[in-house]
């Protein structure tokens, strides 16, 4: 169902429940990514900081899903959301949902995303609506923590050797397009946005860009030229990477519904 | 009057720094065989906190629950830790971790046989929790004392983490046995495949064991691996019996004589295949460690360029 203007007219809760959803699943999904890479990560120190990342992430995600289950008032709990829930049910960026690939891929996506994410969480913590508000106090932290991680990835792979040059660059490439799905409101968003409960992405871009600019600097990377921005997932129009994640994610509780584990 | 540096041979010395429970330190003299055996156990340790991070990993993106997810998953990063600390404590006595993970590699190295066996079910993240963490346990907390500082001490951080995820495990295990049938069954077929491979952690038996008696007089080691063995037994059949769960073995009886439990022979054909190679992971296990060590090759000579170029930089404006 194509979101419109003209069909949102309800109160802030219940367009806070898609918004709060979007978020969760975005957490839940990057942080199910970054799981993937326990036992296989270059050196156990980044082993070590790919699962403390990813558990941070999930840790944000069941906040928002444990609020969105609230918000909405129909008794589901964060794991019903969490596994219970298709691929088009799904609110999460295209960003998130891309595959590992090599260590550069996975650093790119967690550089823009944390760079997002940070400046985000920085605005949603002043948030009128005060769950959201105290969820995002907790997460920046956490998202300073990644940003910085992801930023010093970013220039050790730019400024490194040919090699992780060329890998970075690739990278780059390739993740690039989904970096401005993060920052172009759907519609819920751009109706929480006039209602003051989520910031104006705009505003944050120049922040965004300035860090992007910064870090690239430091890596010897050029600022990529504008591409065209894929759009979608946030709108549950997905690659073809999310029904496989969400196979593995959801299987337990597909095939024994209604149990505790 | 004479020193007892004069009279008494370094041997004589070192041995008597044991015997005292005075623990040995890095700067400190110590017999080659005491320092090749402690690289060679800390190191196997170390390994084993690496590659056992794959059997528990298979399951992180399965977790039936968002809880059970993030609570494994912080259970895998301790247990990166733990490999850092231990791989520390080793380096105190002169190897690199780049050689001790080239022996890994190789095959050289060992780690612990039970990384050899596959997780089938997620009932199997019960069984390592409080089966194979719980075994763990026995083995580690005596080397809390062991002779050497730098081990010793890296015991008694990793024994706290390891206790809070046996107690994680059997509350797996807990919650699946009071729940549907199908979770009951799945924890019972799990502990029948985990429970010989935990008893043979504690390695082969004292008879068959060459390096106990050394071990234990340099105070390495407290308890020989029977002794460990039986101890385990003691204190898991009757928290099988509290799940409601049977142990796979049909010799499992108490002897009020020898106020413990009488069990069969664990089946040491098994033991040696596995210890040799020839488990079901054993290639999948290593393979994995050598890709990753492999695949991140540029990712560490690209890390050590740019703190090369750093300090280069550095200098220049200096």
């Amino acid at each position: 169902m194509p979101e419109t203007l003209a069909g949102i007219v309800p109160a802030a809760p219940n367009l806070l429940f898609p918004f709060v959803l979007q978020l969760a699943d975005t957490s839940l999904i990057l942080a199910h990514r970054l799981s993937e890479w326990c036992g296989h990560g270059p050196v156990l120190e980044q082993d070590l900081a790919l699962a403390n990342i990813a558990l941070d992430l999930l840790g944000e995600a069941r906040s928002y899903y444990q609020y969105a289950a609230e918000l909405e008032g129909q008794g589901r709990t964060e794991d019903d959301l969490a596994y219970l829930r298709s691929a088009v049910e799904y609110r999460n960026p295209l960003l998130v949902e891309q595959p590992n690939g090599d260590f550069a891929h996975t650093v790119v996506r967690q550089f823009l995303f944390d760079n997002f994410h940070y400046h985000l969480l920085q605005a949603l913590k002043e948030s009128a609506d005060a769950q959201l508000a105290a969820i995002a106090e907790k997460s920046l932290k956490e998202a300073a923590y990644h940003l910085k991680w992801s930023s010093e990835w970013v220039i050790r792979l730019g400024d490194g050797t040919a090699e992780s040059r060329q890998r970075l660059d690739k990278a780059i490439a390739a993740l690039w397009r989904f970096a401005g799905e993060l920052t172009t409101p759907t519609t819920t968003e751009t109706c929480l946005q006039r209602l003051g409960l989520v910031p104006d992405y705009a505003a944050l871009l120049p922040a965004m860009e300035a860090h992007v600019a910064h870090v690239l600097g430091e890596a010897t990377v050029p600022v990529p030229e504008a591409v065209f921005a894929q759009q979608g997932g946030k709108m549950g129009r997905h690659s073809e990477h999310l029904g496989y994640l969400l196979a593995e994610l959801q299987y337990m509780q597909r095939s024994y519904p209604g149990l505790t584990w | 009057m004479e020193t007892l540096e004069q009279v008494l041979t370094p041997e004589e010395q070192f041995q008597a720094h044991i015997d005292a429970d005075i623990r040995i330190e890095p700067k400190d003299w110590m017999p080659d065989a005491y320092r090749k055996t402690l690289i060679r156990q800390i190191s196997q340790h170390a390994h084993s906190e690496l590659v056992g991070m794959l059997p528990e990993g298979n399951w992180i993106t399965r977790a039936p629950s968002l809880k059970r997810k993030a609570i494994l998953l912080a259970k895998v990063q301790d247990e990166a830790g733990h490999g850092l600390y231990l791989y520390s404590a080793a380096e105190t006595l002169g190897t690199s971790r780049d050689q001790m993970l080239a022996d890994l590699h190789s095959g050289k190295a060992k780690y612990s046989s039970i990384f050899n066996y596959p997780t089938l079910s997620w009932a199997d993240m019960g069984c390592v929790g409080w089966l194979v963490d719980g075994a763990a346990i026995l083995n580690q907390v005596p080397l809390c004392r062991t002779s050497y500082g730098p081990y010793a001490r890296a015991m008694v951080r990793v024994c706290k983490e390891e206790s809070f995820h046996q107690r994680q495990g059997f509350e797996i295990m807990q919650t699946l046995c009071e729940g549907a049938p199908a979770q009951k069954e799945m924890a019972q077929e799990a502990l029948n495949r985990w429970w010989w491979p935990t008893l043979m952690m504690f390695g082969p038996k004292d008879a068959d064991s060459p390096n106990t008696e050394q071990s234990m007089k340099w105070r390495i080691k407290r308890f020989t691996n029977d002794e460990l063995r039986q101890k385990f037994v003691d204190m898991m059949v009757p928290q099988a019996e509290f799940l409601g769960l049977t142990v796979p073995d049909e010799k499992v009886k108490w002897n009020e004589a020898r106020q413990a439990y009488d069990f069969g022979e664990v089946d040491w054909n098994e033991f040696w295949a596995v210890v040799k190679g020839n488990g079901l992971c054993n290639h999948e296990r290593l393979q994995a460690r050598v890709q990753a060590h492999e695949e991140g090759a540029w990712v560490r000579e690209a890390a050590l360029a740019h703190a090369a170029k750093r300090k280069e930089r550095a200098a220049v404006t200096a």
